[in-house]
């Protein structure tokens, strides 16, 4: 970091989240005026025109990047049309302990007088509830499945190199040529599709309206500056944002900008999931990067000052903040924003080059929140690459994962996808693989395993809420077999999946007629060609994923039942409901048991893996193929995000010996210290999944400092890599932290407020985390070297 | 027409501990099997429990929630019953642990080649160590021409004390052979080890003649072998061997203080402090003075 941007970053770190009501009260005024007076995608469109031409335009001092969402760092709008705060839940964001927003005062006020009352009802979520039925709303209650369409738009994109080559002058050129083609006879969609692609056009005007308002800022403030080299570098900015988006880019600075915008205006527009991100960004910029190099125009040192200066910019957009319940639990600041390095290009060879090692620098030294990074690791990927970024990883940030980019792309190519576009994908978000700038892959929920076996231990009754909640699956006492268990937990999963589907179609129905997302309908593909927005099936793919949550949980506790009630015969099945119901009361012998003699998932015992690969062999089926309602396909994802730790905070005790309101197992990790085998167990536990058949799996691993020591460590570390993605392995990510560091800083939090470590997909700050979540990261196996 | 040959029986084997992602055993990343029974009896074993060739009934009193259900199948005593597996099978947390099981050697091959690929990836292999491998010669060499056909890469380590042949056998199907000294004095190597080092001495001498890549493995103990002198005669004696290609130097720490505590048995070094980093590093000249390329701890 030079001076600059060691600046602009400790401004961003020192910047406090807060909301802002101006969105809310632009889009509240344009829709009291607007709403019936044009079809809803022209409506949409001229709705984000609005908010373009009058939300506030801030360059910050030193800035070589510039626009914000809010009016200043930080400040996160609302989106009221998709979810309107109430007045409770201002309060317990500005005042809750972490994770905190400030909410100035007259915000509250504004909301109490004038947005809640018009959004009352209006909401996208307050529409969506309505139209769920009773079944949704129970299974939803009891934590049988999570919603993720309820407070954020579907978004799970990214963006590939289309901008890099063309203006959006060029992309409304091919409106137009789409327009000239609708054929008003013949096609009874015409009429519709005409609405979308006008709606298209004008939201590229309203993202070139935003830049030229940013030119003018910068004008102003060049005239105004005291220091020459300041105005001139206000001068060049004010030049770049008449350039683009409008026109191709022409320059590494001008390329960067433009990416910026884009991403300003997919996150202005709807507050889609994970933001939005660059994708490939070390390809995408290399041609600029050479160039600029050649012709003397960019040194190293400069592009590396514009990539800090990019950096800074994710940090300061703090993900929208949430409503409801969840408004009380500490969420997370993160937005999930994620840059691919590495990886493959679309004819095959690697793809990476020197600003792949730039760009680990950049990581390794800023260190920020966002954007979160990743490495996409296939065959061809050269050793020094793969080392480099395990040395970043060893700083202990989380950063960057790992990606098998040859899975990768053979998972994309199970679902169709051409061997280019699959190329040209990789992973965002947590782990999830899409197609760049080709697909709408959505994500809508995680899926409660261990709530599925608890129901088929009580015949559909739900504990907790103390209510039959599923179908009667059959009275345990009557089992015979372990076969009968399994089969009443089929059951009952699929009965939940039946009614998580039947739920998304609704909600996806509601987002195509309702919420169209013009400006990102631009920015994928084939959304101009089929005049077809984003969220109605107008992107080339549209896989949507439903997230497995606790696999090793699950599998811990059927073979453990297994093995007590069915091999030994140590209790009956009924016995053991029962001490599952007591919480163990009185039976600690027996939990002891379950928690060190039965088989467990993660030694690499088939007793134990066997049932993990039978569970995913039948969610897979159960769910794999099944039609959305995007003219696309569902698949499986195993990936928990925090969501573990909920789950089982609504799941009594398990058989795998975990005590009622316990975390489950997170992504496709073993349970919590039930690895007792060493690394390569785990992995090849892990292995035995066909993660080519998901849309991406999630495996954390925990090391200690001291196992990573030297060139040796980098070397042991980089075979573990190799040899999981050997086996298929889709993803793998690292904690390297003591747990004697992390109780300090769960003990002296102001100490070790900068302290980041991996959660699941993503990293985070550990003093922000929830006191369960913080001790289900130091629980985690810590793989030490294990002399007896 | 004549009989088929009788092939005979694939020996048993008594193994006391498998451990996988093992670093310090040789090169890459290796499992490590320890075969149980030593000729030696060091002062400053780690594994006092591996000595014995019979399996040891053994408590880990951190894991005991005091249930009592061991005592219900085994009595109160410490001394086990004739059935020590019903006694660990009764304990609910782990703590009632039987060392020593013994596995034929197809049961242990498919062990150990679970992490083959990552013996491939890596470099690594497999170690045969103990306690003794050679207390059992029959099932090492069985181990490891089994390793060798599936190309598999083996090291032995070896204590040096055992028949000739049957070192010569199994070194000769080890790609590694981790050759271990304690002590150059013969009285000294008696009373810390229980036994003379004379027939440890000619066997390293005579296999350094024959094979090619000798790793030897000096634990250095403060007050018991790391005087100048008798280092200086291991790094004599270490130079005028031909297969030798490295030495590591092992730094002594009270791992194994408790474990002796538990067996009933005196554990004769509590005063011993593990020698300092600089400590270490002057011994690493030391060797290096004399042509051998020495290292600290046994992680290649």
């Amino acid at each position: 970091m030079n001076e600059r941007t060691a600046r602009l970053r400790q401004e961003s770190l020192d910047a406090t989240p807060s909301l802002s009501s101006e969105r809310a009260g632009l889009m509240t005024a344009f829709y009291r005026e607007h709403l019936g007076k044009h079809a809803t995608p022209i409506l949409r469109a001229l709705a984000f025109k609005h908010l373009c031409q009058h939300k506030t335009v801030w360059i910050g001092e030193g800035e070589l990047i510039v626009g914000e969402r809010g009016p200043r760092p930080k400040a996160v709008p609302t989106y009221p049309e998709l979810t309107c705060h109430t007045a409770e839940d201002l309060r317990i964001l500005d005042t809750r302990p972490m994770t905190r927003y400030t909410v100035a005062q007259e915000m509250i006020q504004a909301y109490e007088q004038d947005i809640i009352p018009y959004w009352q009802g209006r909401s996208l979520r307050d529409q969506l509830f309505a139209a769920l039925p009773e079944e949704w709303h129970g299974a939803y209650e009891a934590g049988a499945f999570t919603e993720f369409m309820e407070q954020r738009a579907p978004g799970h994109t990214v963006l590939d190199d289309k901008i890099y080559g063309k203006g959006l002058r060029g992309f409304q050129a091919d409106i137009a040529c789409s327009m000239a083609l609708l054929d008003f006879e013949k096609d009874s969609e015409a009429q519709d599709k005409r609405d979308q692609l006008e709606a298209m056009a004008i939201s590229c005007d309203a993202l070139i309206l935003l830049a030229e308002r940013h030119a003018e800022e910068a004008d102003r403030l060049a005239a105004a500056a005291a220091d020459p080299a300041r105005a001139a570098e206000l001068r060049r900015i004010a030049e770049v944002c008449r350039r683009v988006p409008a026109q191709a880019p022409r320059d590494f600075q001008e390329a960067l900008q433009y990416y910026w915008f884009c991403h300003q205006g997919v996150i202005t527009e709807l507050n889609g999931w994970d933001a939005y991100s660059p994708g490939h960004l070390d390809q995408h910029l290399w041609p600029f990067y050479q160039r600029g190099l050649k012709e003397g125009s960019l040194t190293r040192e400069a592009a590396r000052e514009l990539l800090e200066c990019f950096f800074v910019k994710f940090n300061n957009h703090t993900s929208p903040s949430k409503v409801g319940v969840t408004a009380a639990e500490s969420g997370t600041y993160t937005d999930f924003a994620n840059l691919n390095l590495g990886g493959l290009l679309p004819d095959g060879s690697d793809g990476s080059n020197e600003l792949t090692d730039l760009l680990l620098e950049i990581i390794d030294e800023m260190h920020l929140l966002q954007p979160s990074s990743n490495m996409q690791v296939s065959r061809k990927t050269p050793d020094a690459t793969l080392k480099h970024a395990l040395k970043v990883i060893r700083n202990g940030y989380g950063f960057p994962s790992l990606f098998n980019a040859d899975a990768v792309v053979e998972e994309q190519l199970r679902q169709g996808k051409s061997l280019e576009d699959a190329r040209a994908g990789g992973c965002s978000g947590c782990v999830e693989v899409g197609a760049f700038g080709k697909e709408a892959y959505i994500l809508t929920g995680y899926f409660n395993l261990s709530k599925m076996l608890e129901l088929a231990l009580h015949d559909g009754f739900d504990p907790r809420l103390g209510r039959q909640l599923g179908p009667r699956s059959g009275d345990p006492s009557a089992f015979r077999t372990f076969e009968d268990v399994i089969r009443a937990f089929e059951i009952q999963t699929r009965h939940f999946l039946d009614i998580k589907i039947r739920g998304n179609q609704i909600i996806e129905r509601l987002y195509a007629t309702r919420m169209p997302a013009p400006f990102l309908s631009v920015l994928t593909d084939d959304c101009i060609k089929r005049g077809k927005d984003y969220n109605a099936g107008g992107a080339r793919y549209n896989n949507t994923f439903i997230q497995a949550v606790g696999i090793g949980s699950l599998t811990d506790s059927l073979a453990a039942l297994k093995q007590v009630v069915f091999e030994r015969g140590d209790l009956s099945l009924s016995e053991l409901v029962v001490t599952l119901d007591s919480d163990f009361a009185g039976h600690e012998p027996l939990r002891q048991r379950l928690l060190n003699k039965a088989p467990k998932y993660g030694n690499d015992d088939n007793a134990a893996d066997d049932v993990m690969v039978r569970v995913f062999r039948f969610l897979f089926q159960a769910i794999d193929g099944r039609p959305n309602g995007k003219g696309g396909a569902y698949r499986l994802e195993m990936l928990p995000t925090t969501c573990h730790v909920y789950f089982g905070q609504v799941c009594q005790a398990s058989a795998d010996g975990r005590r009622a309101g316990e975390p489950l197992s997170e992504g496709i990790s073993p349970v919590q210290g039930a690895d007792r085998n060493g690394p390569t167990a785990v992995l090849r536990s892990a292995g035995k999944m066909d993660h080519v058949k998901t849309g991406g799996t999630l495996l954390n691993m925990k090391f200690t400092p001291s196992l990573l020591e030297g060139e040796g460590g980098i070397d042991r570390l980089h075979h573990l890599v190799r040899s999981y993605f050997k086996m298929d392995g889709h993803h793998i990510q690292f904690n390297v932290v003591t747990a004697a560091k992390l109780r300090e800083a769960q003990a002296h939090p102001e100490a070790h407020r900068g302290l980041i470590v991996r959660v699941a997909g993503y990293s985070d700050y550990f003093c922000d985390l929830s006191l369960a979540l913080q001790e289900e990261i130091i629980r985690r196996t810590e793989h030490e070297a294990f002399a007896e | 027409m004549s009989a088929a040959p009788v092939p005979a029986p694939a020996p048993t084997g008594r193994i006391f501990n498998l451990q996988r992602y093992s670093l310090q055993d040789g090169p890459g990343l290796r499992t490590t099997v320890f075969l149980k029974g030593c000729p030696l009896a060091c002062a400053w074993c780690h594994n006092p429990e591996s000595q014995s060739p019979e399996p040891v009934l053994v408590m880990q009193e951190g894991r005991c929630i005091a249930c009592g259900a061991c005592y219900k199948v085994c009595g109160e005593g410490e001394v086990p019953s004739d059935h020590p597996e019903a006694c660990v099978d009764a304990c609910p947390t782990g703590a009632r642990q039987l060392l020593g099981r013994d596995v034929a050697v197809e049961e242990l091959l498919v062990e150990v080649m679970k992490d083959r690929l990552f013996f491939d990836q890596s470099g690594g292999g497999v170690t045969l160590s103990g306690g003794e491998p050679l207390m059992q010669p029959a099932f090492a060499v069985a181990v490891l021409e089994a390793l060798r056909q599936r190309g598999v890469h083996t090291a032995l380590d070896t204590c040096g004390l055992g028949r000739w042949e049957d070192l010569l056998e199994a070194a000769a199907l080890a790609d590694l052979v981790l050759f271990d000294l304690k002590h150059m004095d013969d009285a000294q190597h008696r009373k810390w080890t229980g036994v003379g080092n004379g027939a440890i001495l000619a066997n390293l001498e005579r296999l350094g003649r024959r094979h090619p890549q000798i790793w030897i493995r000096v634990p250095v103990v403060p007050g018991v072998n790391d005087d100048p002198a008798n280092l200086e005669a291991t790094a004599r004696f270490v130079a005028s061997v031909p297969g030798v290609r490295r030495l590591d130097l092992l730094p002594y720490h009270s791992t194994g203080a408790a474990k002796f505590r538990r067996l009933g048995r005196e554990y004769l070094l509590d005063q011993v402090e593990p020698p300092s980093e600089a400590r270490m590093a002057s011994l690493v000249d030391l060797f290096q003075a004399f042509g051998i390329p020495a290292h600290i701890g046994g992680n290649p």
